[in-house]
């Protein structure tokens, strides 16, 4: 069994001084200590890529959602019960055989929470950051995605008021499969535009 | 304002470093910052501009130093400080307290 790498360390300092900063704020009565942890669970289980692969499996089965998803992004991702907070004012881009888009958030690590759930580290990390709008191929090629010398890159620079979702294209080969077993080929850095869905092997 | 959060082109931060099957949180403490962010926000002790402005506060050589999770922390306790909430000398007793304690 992997063991757990902090188990016999004592808490760090940042560790420690978060504590405080709970332990103050949960005095004063401004915090609820059971709260933060119902929000977490919520995080931790149920908000996630499973959501954004549900809205792609549906435009990729329903032309109607589809284009009600590119006209307005928030209200067609609301229609699958998906809202909220950093989700409020969404954008869907669409992949096609001639444009392939891609999501950063220069300035910080806006990103459709609803959606996507809480990002992952790199996207957070400084060389992401940086590298995506300045050479977006080379950091696909780091990703092993490899596109047609010709196909435009978009690179889409997310902000505290607008997020971006890539609507990643269908697959050859995925006529036959359901809108669930579609979901199920459709993975996260797809939907923020750092992987593409492959064909699955069969 | 051009300050150190406007990463956008800058050379020299070398590979994008992944992690296979990451989770949401690294840490415990990382998990009640996030929940904290929820709590200081609902008793509207800052709005969210309020806290991207505190974090792009920070000095340049600490913000490429820490962690994501590290920057919040940061925002939290200096917005709570400027309103007197919880102030610098008493977070800084607790935890000296907790630490005592072996907490």
């Amino acid at each position: 069994m992997a063991h757990d790498h902090n188990h016999n360390a004592p808490p760090s300092d940042t560790a420690m001084r978060v504590k405080a900063l709970e332990t103050l704020l949960t005095e004063k009565g401004l915090v609820d200590p059971a709260a933060i942890d119902s929000l977490v669970e919520l995080y931790e289980t149920k908000v996630g890529p499973r959501n954004g692969a549900r809205v792609v499996a549906r435009a990729w089965t329903d032309p109607d959602y589809k284009a009600r998803l590119l006209e307005d992004g928030t209200a067609a991702i609301a229609e699958l019960g998906f809202s909220g907070v950093q989700g409020e004012d969404m954008v869907v881009v669409e992949n096609t055989d001639d444009v392939h888009n891609m999501v950063v958030c220069t300035l910080c690590s806006c990103y459709p929470w609803p959606t996507l759930g809480l990002p992952p580290v790199w996207y957070k990390s400084a060389p992401y950051r940086a590298r995506a709008v300045s050479d977006p191929r080379g950091v696909l090629d780091e990703f092993g995605v490899t596109l047609p010398d010709d196909m435009e890159i978009r690179v889409w620079d997310s902000n505290a008021e607008l997020r971006y979702l890539v609507l990643p294209s269908r697959p050859a080969g995925t006529e036959n499969m359901s809108e669930d077993e579609l979901a199920d080929l459709v993975s996260r850095d797809s939907m923020i535009g750092t992987a593409v869905v492959d064909t699955p092997a069969s | 304002m051009n300050g150190i959060h406007d990463l956008g082109g800058m050379h020299g931060l070398g590979p994008i470093d992944r992690e296979a099957d990451e989770p949401y949180f690294h840490e415990k403490w990382e998990s009640r910052v996030f929940g904290l962010f929820f709590a200081n926000f609902a008793q509207g002790h800052f709005n969210v501009d309020q806290f991207r402005h505190a974090i792009e506060h920070m000095a340049p050589a600490e913000y490429l130093n820490t962690s994501y999770y590290e920057h919040w922390l940061h925002a939290f306790e200096r917005l709570l400080d400027e309103k007197g909430i919880v102030t610098a000398e008493e977070l800084d007793r607790k935890q000296a307290e907790l630490t005592a304690g072996g907490a």
